[in-house]
This record gives C-alpha cells, structure tokens and sequence, in this order.
C-alpha cells in the first residue's frame, strides 16, 4: 500500500515536473538570469506547489499521523549552521550551470538523451561521495579544544 | 510563451498535490535528493522499498505524457565537463544541506520552516551567481 502511494506520489511529481516546464534548462536559467531575458515560469511553479501545501501541513499537523499510520514527522529545530548554508550555495551553482536540480533530473531521464544521463550519473556519484566531505568539513572547521589557563 | 507562466503554475499545482498526498498517506517529506541520496548512501535503507516505488514514478510517469507535446527538448548543454561539474555539485550540495528545490523549498518553506527559506535563498544566491559568471563573465554556459 505506501508503496503504491509512493508511485502515485512520484508519478504526479514527475508529470508536473514536465507540465511546468522545469524540465526545460532554459526556464531554469531564465529565471537565474537576472541579466538575460528573464523568465518568471519558476515563481509561479514554486507558487502553485507551495501555497496548497501550507494548508496541507496544517491539516497534517493537527491530525499528527498519516493515513497509513506513520507520525506526522516533527518540524526542525530553527537551526541554521554551516552545512545548510554552504550545502545550498554549492547545489544552487550546480543548479544554476547546468538548469537541472534533482527532480527533474529524473523526470527527465527517459527523453533527455546521453547529457541528461551524464548529469544524473554525476549527481548519484555526488550523493555517494557526499557523507564523506561531509565528515572532512566537520574536521577541518572541529573548534580547538578549549585551553584553561 | 505567453501561457508559459499558466502551465507553470498547473505543474506547480500538480508537484503541490505529490506533496500532500506524500505526506498526508504515507506521512513522508517529498524531497527529491533526500529520497534518492537515502538509496544512493545507504542511510534509508529501511525504507527502501518506497523510496524506490517514488522514483519509479518519477522517471516512468513522465515518458507517458511525452507523445502530448509537439516537442520535449530539456534543451541542456553538450559540454560533458560543464554536466559532469553541475551533477556532481547538485549532488554533494544537497546532500551536505540535507535538501533541494522540493525539499527545502517546496515542502519546507510551505511549513514556515527557518531551514527551507535560508537554504532557499543560498540556492538561489548560488545559481544566479554561478549563471551569472558562467554565461556573461566567461562565457562558457
């Protein structure tokens, strides 16, 4: 059953990534482009997406558990640290070359040719390097341990 | 191109509703990298199955809308250094930040959530940057 759900969920996810154009690097570049022939396509992809979910997470919230009995997951703590924030910039810069971010990645793999093949390919090999830079940034940036005089 | 901005916002419509159903039924955040970066790394794997299911969806829902359309052109760069460099910082990015575009920014900015708008926000500093430099200072995008 959440598996069926989860096909659902993904196919809908898949399909609206193409009816909205995000699948399309242009549209994504366009918008980047603050100096180039802008185009407002995302914000009204982002718009549609987010405003119904905000009364989504209010019915969610108020109900605490999913339909097939999982717990509604917590919100996270308030937290803004160092891998939130460079995490972001190097995705957005990945993002921004390329006009691809991971879900129309996928969407678009059966008819994106050879290049959108190459992208997921490398985007799947970041992912399995990722925990590893992950743990050299915590080294590197470890504060040194407090000297008592 | 006029009604660009229309089928923007039905697709949007549609990603919202995934997002709900996601989460109302199976009681799950719908973020691309998170669910594909768990498989790839091992961490959700647990859940497996449904991650999997997910993608199925993703990739093989999509190719059965394709034939409605006089053409589909993802429209991307040739340049393999450029798709090698952008797949590989896509997928570092989000993983160290925990998130992407649907993630942070659909289902997190949606929750009011202090993480998804400040990871919003550098994604977006990042890309406009990175585009910026590429295209109108060296010129290689």
């Amino acid at each position: 059953m959440r598996n069926l759900f989860a096909f659902i969920a993904g196919g809908l996810f898949g399909a609206g990534l193409l009816v909205s154009g995000m699948v399309d690097t242009t549209k994504v570049q366009g918008w980047l482009d603050v100096f180039g022939a802008w185009d407002p396509t995302l914000a009204f992809v982002m718009g549609g997406a987010v405003v119904p979910m905000v009364f989504v997470w209010r019915l969610a919230d108020r109900r605490g558990r999913a339909v097939l009995g999982d717990p509604i997951p917590r919100p996270q703590p308030p937290l803004v640290d160092r891998n939130l924030v460079v995490g972001s910039l190097l995705f957005g810069a990945g993002w921004g070359i390329a006009g691809l971010c991971p879900g129309p990645a996928l969407a678009q793999l059966s008819f994106g040719g050879w290049q959108g093949a190459l992208f997921v390919a490398a985007m799947v090999a970041g992912m399995a390097v990722a925990p590893s830079l992950r743990g050299l940034l915590d080294r590197v940036d470890r504060p040194m341990p407090q000297q008592d005089a | 191109m006029e009604q660009d901005w229309i089928w923007g916002l039905v697709g949007g419509l549609m990603i919202g509703a995934a997002a709900g159903l996601y989460l109302l039924v199976n009681g799950r955040i719908m973020g691309a990298s998170g669910i594909l970066g768990g498989l790839v790394d091992g961490t959700g794997r647990r859940e497996g199955a449904e991650r999997l299911a997910f993608l199925v969806g993703v990739i093989a829902v999509p190719p059965i809308l394709v034939p409605l359309y006089t053409v589909v052109d993802t429209h991307i760069t040739s340049n393999a250094v450029v798709i090698v460099l952008a797949g590989l910082l896509v997928g570092v990015g989000t993983r160290i930040a925990n998130g992407c575009t649907s993630g942070h920014g659909v289902c997190g900015m949606s929750r009011f959530s202090l993480r998804g708008f400040v990871a919003t926000v550098f994604y977006l500093l990042g890309g406009g940057l990175a585009l910026v430099l590429g295209r109108h200072v060296l010129g290689v995008i």
